[in-house]
């Protein structure tokens, strides 16, 4: 019995139970569905096992929206609790339970994949390659996260979910005070996707290094190539950073060592400093590449190539090396001298100058030019007040004096958000909108999309602005309830509208997807944006190959220049091509890691050994593998070719030409 | 598989290149990663809490032996390295196998060494001291144990494939795994145990 009740959750509510049995109907739903339809084999030959970036992109995006819904779920239970005075909806436990998974879901769950979906989609086919440098590892790395992602998902149905906020500060974390697994999980599941964010890291700097097409020199890249390679590169040098705060903070929990507790010489604070050195380059691993396709879609929009393109890659280097050296403004008011938090307050600030100049950038981008408002255009022109707004918040956050006034309080969930939904989420929802017909045939409807935008960007205001309102009057965050008499309350009535209609646009998007699916015309041809980049040099759907022939580049804007300059882009004859075979080791030694995780998670230490010692067969295996892939031959790729029509005269060129 | 004959064996393929550049690129992750222990060990080391100091426990002759063993691997490994660069594959393995006798004496001594502490009341429990030390020292050994697999899987390959560009670039990447525990090593033994001995 003793045995069970470790499984069991401490605080059950009924909306617990409701999601149990949901979380039942769905998964035996896709199993009997499989089965009846007969998709297993089609699951596991083109999906489970594939080596393709851009399924392996399609299969991040995916996962990037489902998690979207349960971070939004937590939000809006969030919102709804706090709507109203002393609302008896959550309690303390679960409303601590629910500000934590939301955080860590947004985070690492959502925002996260969404970004690895796009350097997975886009960064090859950008580079003009076949494929990233180690297909075999990038599939892995999202296994690793997904099963990550799902170790962290049973939590609130397992043993209980983590309560110590996303950044898990200890020794609030600790034993102590988080009796449930709940901060397990949390040190588990993060460690897993987090190794696999790490394998995807130098994936794309080794591709982006050694793979670029002939002729594509480093300040001849796309401009979201160039944020994806420093992304990845702060990937590199910021998640062994965590992995090891995890190991620590594992080690505390479950084997009594003593890194963070507050006897036997542990100290606290060294969490929090590990915790934010790797916490802040996460936001830059996130924005960078946002505004990397900020610009590629700017630059389409406005029919103009980029203004300053080196003043834009400059700035990103700038950022991202400042980004290592700020993270103690997460605690200016956390004891530590008037000296440090004079320096991170200046070096915090400094961060605003190399924003500001890409800020400008974009906007002299569209100064003269032509301005076509589709919706991914929408979404970025909405993006620069909004993000500015959030950045000046950013630089208030950042003078330490001041900041022992605003700290912990909605002031600051106010910022952060003003900043994470501008600048990530909408860039998510403008590059979804942007690539989606390259990817899957089709254009989503452009009249519910500009609906979305606004829906959200009303909702978004709505949601937020008041709550810098509230945060100035002192209203604290993470507290679950408040009295009549602080006054909050209309404030945060109209944060909850505001949260209602940010829903609504989330579930615009999935109709809209639906919608188009059913609706949408196909044959829009490779080019239906009359984009700039390479990546819309390749047919509609993409081979499997990418490109017949690699692309010979001349120019930073190499397909706009090969339509508009006549540069010819593909020469040569077409040859054999090599490509990587299917695997199904990355899923499956996923799924072991998934079994390690959850015996680590409760302590059970037997099956933990098996799968500790089947990942080392796993990659025993591999080594003695011999995988020389295969080859598409020639023959076949002309007769590809020839099936899209176009072998020799590239006829979408006159076509996007006309239309303008 | 293109194969180009003016690079050395371990270079002459494009995905051979990919590979040495992707481990470099891991190399400098780990970098990062033991910085971090390092960091959480250089924090950590005075808060001993009430359990012993590094001057109470830490003693020479393990750690010259240790130091000694995983010095002269390094090398016997790099003289494993050149003798594939000249094709001599017999003298290959043979270093090679040198070499993992060598990291298994290494963690020998480690792992008695450890057992010396949890008699001397030194356990992962002890102190915040105790388990930064542990954790350093264990990510160490650890990585030692996994190259000795990885080692001896790739000794097995030679011996069975012969030298190909495949089984080339695997030797020269676990060479580089090898060298840069050894970088590791010296780190630990002068600004742990030296320092912590003075
Ligand atoms: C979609 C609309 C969203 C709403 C309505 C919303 C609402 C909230 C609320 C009410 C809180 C808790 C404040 C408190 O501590 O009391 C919160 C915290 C947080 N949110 Fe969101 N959020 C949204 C989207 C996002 C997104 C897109 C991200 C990141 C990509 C994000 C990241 C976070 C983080 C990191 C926290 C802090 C969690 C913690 O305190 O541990 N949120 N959010
Ligand atoms: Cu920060």
């Amino acid at each position: 019995m003793e045995f069970f009740q470790r499984f069991a959750i401490p605080h059950p509510s009924p909306a617990i139970y409701a999601s149990m049995v949901a979380i039942a109907l769905v998964s035996i739903g896709i199993v009997v569905g499989l089965t009846y339809f007969k998709k297993w084999g089609y699951l596991w030959r083109e999906w489970l096992t594939t080596v393709d970036h851009k399924k392996i992109g399609i299969m991040y995006l995916l996962s990037a929206l489902l998690m979207l819904f349960r971070g939004g779920a937590d939000a809006i239970m969030m919102r709804a609790q706090l709507a109203t005075p002393d609302a008896k909806l959550l309690d303390a436990q679960h409303y601590n339970e629910i500000f934590t998974t939301h955080g860590v879901v947004m985070i690492l769950f959502m925002a996260m994949p969404f970004i690895f979906a796009f350097f997975n989609l886009i960064v090859p086919l950008q580079i003009g390659a076949r494929d990233v440098a180690f297909p075999r590892l990038n599939a892995l790395s999202f296994w690793l996260f997904f099963v990550g992602a799902m170790l962290f998902n049973i939590s609130f149905v397992i043993g209980g979910s983590p309560d110590a906020g996303w950044t898990s500060y200890f020794p609030l974390a600790g034993n102590d005070f988080s009796t449930s697994v709940g901060t397990n999980y949390y040190m588990l599941a993060i460690q897993i996707s987090g190794i696999g964010s790490l394998m995807t890291g130098i994936n794309f700097c080794t591709t982006i290094i050694k793979m670029r097409a002939p002729g594509m020199t480093l300040m001849k890249m796309p401009m979201f190539t160039w944020s994806a390679f420093i992304a990845n590169i702060i990937v590199v040098f910021a998640f062994p950073v965590l992995t090891v705060a995890l190991i620590m903070g594992t080690a505390d929990r479950l084997f009594g060592a003593n890194f963070f507790t507050t006897s036997n010489g542990g100290m606290d604070m060294l969490w929090a400093n590990f915790f934010w050195v790797w916490g802040h380059p996460e936001v830059y691993i996130l924005i960078l590449p946002a505004f990397g396709l900020y610009s590629e879609i700017i630059s389409t929009f406005s029919g103009r190539n980029l203004f300053g393109y080196r003043a834009m890659v400059w700035s990103m280097i700038l950022i991202s090396l400042l980004s290592f050296l700020v993270w103690t403004h997460h605690f200016f008011t956390m004891g530590q001298g008037a000296l440090t938090n004079s320096i991170f307050s200046i070096t915090t600030m400094a961060i605003a100058v190399p924003t500001g100049v890409k800020i400008f950038n974009w906007l002299f981008t569209m100064w003269k030019g032509k301005i076509r408002f589709t919706t991914p255009m929408l979404y970025s022109i909405g993006f620069i007040p909004l993000f500015t707004i959030g950045g000046a918040t950013g630089v208030m956050l950042g003078m330490s004096a001041a900041d022992y006034q605003y700290h912990n309080t909605m002031f600051l969930v106010a910022h952060f958000h003003n900043t994470i939904i501008p600048g990530v989420v909408f860039a998510m929802l403008a590059g979804l909108t942007y690539y989606w017909p390259k990817f899957f045939g089709f254009m989503l409807n452009e009249k519910i999309g500009k609906l979305t935008f606004w829906l959200l960007t009303i909702g978004f205001v709505l949601a937020f602005f008041p709550m810098y309102l509230s945060g100035l009057d002192g209203q604290a965050r993470r507290m679950y309830t408040y009295s009549e008499a602080t006054g909050f309350g209309p404030l945060n009535m109209l944060s909850f509208v505001g949260a209602a209609l940010m829903a609504l646009a989330f579930l615009a998007i999935v109709y809209n997807i639906y919608y188009s699916y059913k609706n949408s015309p196909r044959n829009i041809g490779s080019d239906p944006w009359d984009a700039r980049s390479l990546e819309w040099a390749t047919h509609t759907p993409i081979p499997e190959y990418n490109f017949a022939r690699l692309p010979q580049v001349s120019s930073s804007q190499a397909f706009w220049d090969a339509k508009k300059k006549g540069h010819e882009l593909f020469k040569g004859e077409i040859k054999d091509i090599h490509m990587p075979n299917n695997s199904g080791v990355p899923f499956v030694m996923s799924c072991i890691f998934f079994v390690a995780g959850f015996s680590f998670v409760f302590a059970l230490w037997v099956p933990a050994v098996i799968a500790l010692i089947g990942v080392f067969v796993c990659m025993a295996l591999r080594s003695f593998e011999q995988d020389h892939g295969y080859h598409i031959h020639a023959k076949e790729v002309k007769e590809t070719e020839a099936k899209y029509g176009k072998v020799l005269n590239n006829e979408d060129r006159s076509r996007a030409t006309s239309r303008v | 598989m293109k194969i180009d004959h003016a690079q050395p064996l371990e270079y002459s393929t494009d995905q051979n290149q990919l590979n040495i550049l992707g481990f470099w690129i891991f190399l400098g992750a780990e970098i990062m990663l033991f910085a971090t222990l390092f960091t959480a060990y250089f924090t950590l080391s005075h808060r001993t809490g009430s359990g012993p100091t590094p001057a109470e426990i830490f003693e020479i002759t393990p750690v010259l032996i240790e130091t000694f063993a995983l010095l002269t691997s390094s090398f016997t490994i790099g003289l494993g390295i050149h003798a594939m660069r000249l094709g001599r594959k017999n003298a290959m393995v043979t270093f090679f196998g040198i070499t993992l006798l060598l990291g298994l004496c290494f963690l020998g001594v480690e792992i008695f060494e450890f057992m010396t502490y949890y008699h001397e009341g030194a356990t992962y429990q002890t102190s915040a001291f105790t388990a930064a030390l542990m954790t350093t020292l264990g990510t160490h050994g650890a990585h030692v144990t996994l190259g000795l697999f990885w080692g001896t899987f790739i000794i097995i390959q030679v011996i069975k494939r012969g030298l190909t560009p495949q089984t080339a670039n695997k030797a020269f990447i676990f060479s580089l795994y090898w060298h840069f525990l050894d970088v590791v090593w010296i780190f630990i033994f002068s600004f742990i145990y030296l320092k912590g001995m003075m």
